[in-house]
């Protein structure tokens, strides 16, 4: 039953890039976004400008076009560091943007974006009291980052991680129109070669759903585990 | 067309009157798409959301059902399946349905609608189930019925909790109706394309292009902060 002409195979195989460019991007994302969030607090103006300019640049933007003029634009301007390269320091170095790098880095960028607003919004609902606390023991800033301020703020992030996470799964269908042979693209040549949509998109949908559907259970339970301890409502 | 603007066109290979023209086109099919998707996707969500608050589950149920279905997938497998699914329907192609869906506009539409209606629904939900009792309690009080009470009471109120979330759901609408343009739509995405390819000029193209989704998105802010302040300004701290 789950042959599908021929193509249940490859459709698996889609499912799993499309489970690898969502974890990959996602791990740029967080990068990206404590990065962000550490900009915007840090009190320094120019840093807390770049990361606004960021953020607001990423907001404004469809995330296909995003894409497009990173895949597209990417090549161009890699072409052009090789060519000069060559020319002038007789180097021979190229790279291939190829669509699953164009995908990761595409939305680890625009997710970066959503996680530091996440993150911002974390470090912000500690209470002041702990840093205080932990400038009395006379840990460095780093320490108290690192043993205080860090491990409180995942508590808070984690349900609007959990919500870009979500995001972050769905917008993976977009790297399909690139050309990444993901499970959307398999089921759109499927579909066209044997005149069945309803055949194979459905499956790649129920995917989704079970994906997303997992993620939310996952997300629940890591919840509860980081919030022993925490009275509700508090 | 004021001189200045004659000439820089003149100079420029990419932008030129007829890209212009190409990118205005584009502008206005993207506009039409988003504003008809959200007009209509909150028609049907408002009594959605009624429904799915409902405590009966056989009412209930299939609305819940819906949103989770759409909310879980992507907007741009949902695409495919009606794009390419209508076209498979039997004998669609002999009833005036066809004459409206084999144009790719209304397949993209009914997507968006379906889509936006999904998570329009669950917006309006929340705001719903968050109104604070006494209001509820205060209006059977006076002798409302229930349709006075929902119309009169509970949608106002749940309207201004609900906007702030659905402002967002709009700028997502825009952002995603880019996806228009993979079913051969001519939006702004559609027109970049069309001008990337032509001039293999990609920074061009699609900056450009972003720069108009930008416009677009930071006046939805605007009018949106706009909106909060007429519509919450009871709320409004005093001094």
């Amino acid at each position: 039953m789950l042959d599908l002409h021929g193509y249940g195979p490859s459709i698996l195989k889609g499912a799993v890039i499309t489970v690898e460019l969502a974890l990959l991007s996602l791990l740029l994302a967080v990068v990206l976004g404590l990065i962000g969030a550490s900009s915007k607090l840090s009190g320094n103006r120019g840093l807390y400008a770049g990361a606004t300019a960021y953020t607001t640049l990423i907001r404004g933007v469809p995330d296909l076009v995003m894409m497009l003029l990173l895949y597209y634009g990417g090549q161009v301007l890699v072409n052009k560091l090789s060519d000069f390269l060559y020319y002038e320091f007789n180097v021979d170095w190229f790279f291939q943007f190829d669509p699953f790098i164009s995908g990761v880095l595409t939305i680890g960028l625009i997710f970066g974006a959503y996680m530091t607003e996440t993150f911002r919004g974390a470090f912000l609902a500690v209470d002041s009291g702990q840093i205080e606390a932990g400038k009395a023991y006379g840990f460095t800033r780093w320490h108290t980052f690192r043993r205080i301020m860090f491990p409180q703020m995942l508590r808070h992030a984690l349900p609007g991680v959990g919500n870009n996470w979500q995001v972050l799964l769905k917008t993976t269908a977009l790297v399909s129109i690139i050309g990444l042979t993901d499970m959307v693209r398999v089921a759109e040549q499927a579909s066209k070669a044997e005149h069945a949509p309803f055949k194979f998109f459905v499956p790649v949908a129920v995917v989704y759903l079970l994906l997303t559907a997992g993620s939310e259970l996952f997300i629940r339970w890591v919840n509860s585990r980081v919030s022993v301890g925490v009275v509700k409502g508090d | 067309m004021p001189d200045f603007i004659v000439q820089w066109l003149n100079t420029h290979d990419v932008f030129t009157a007829t890209t212009m023209l190409h990118y205005w086109d584009g502008l206005v099919t993207t506009v039409q798409l988003v504003f008809l998707s959200l007009v209509i996707g909150l028609v049907l969500s408002v009594p959605l959301a009624i429904l799915r608050t409902v405590r009966n589950p056989f009412v209930s149920g299939p609305v819940w059902l819906y949103t989770y279905m759409f909310r879980g997938t992507p907007l741009l497998i949902q695409l495919y399946i009606i794009y390419y699914g209508i076209a498979q329907i039997q004998g669609i192609q002999q009833t005036f349905w066809w004459e409206i869906f084999k144009d790719p506009f209304y397949p993209a539409l009914l997507a968006f609608v379906l889509n936006t209606a999904a998570y329009t629904t669950e917006i309006i939900r929340g705001a719903l189930e968050a109104t604070p009792h006494g209001e509820v309690e205060a209006a059977k009080a006076y002798g409302m019925s229930w349709f006075m009470r929902t119309r009169r009471i509970i949608l106002p109120s749940a309207a201004r909790r609900a906007l702030q979330a659905y402002s967002n759901e709009v700028i997502f609408m825009l952002h995603a109706s880019a996806i228009a343009s993979v079913v051969t739509i001519v939006d702004l995405t559609g027109a970049a394309r069309d001008i990337y390819s032509r001039f293999y000029a990609p920074f061009d193209a699609f900056i450009a292009v972003a720069l108009m989704y930008m416009a677009l998105t930071f006046s939805i802010i605007f009018v949106f902060r706009h909106l909060e302040k007429r519509m919450l300004r009871h709320l409004k701290p005093l001094s």
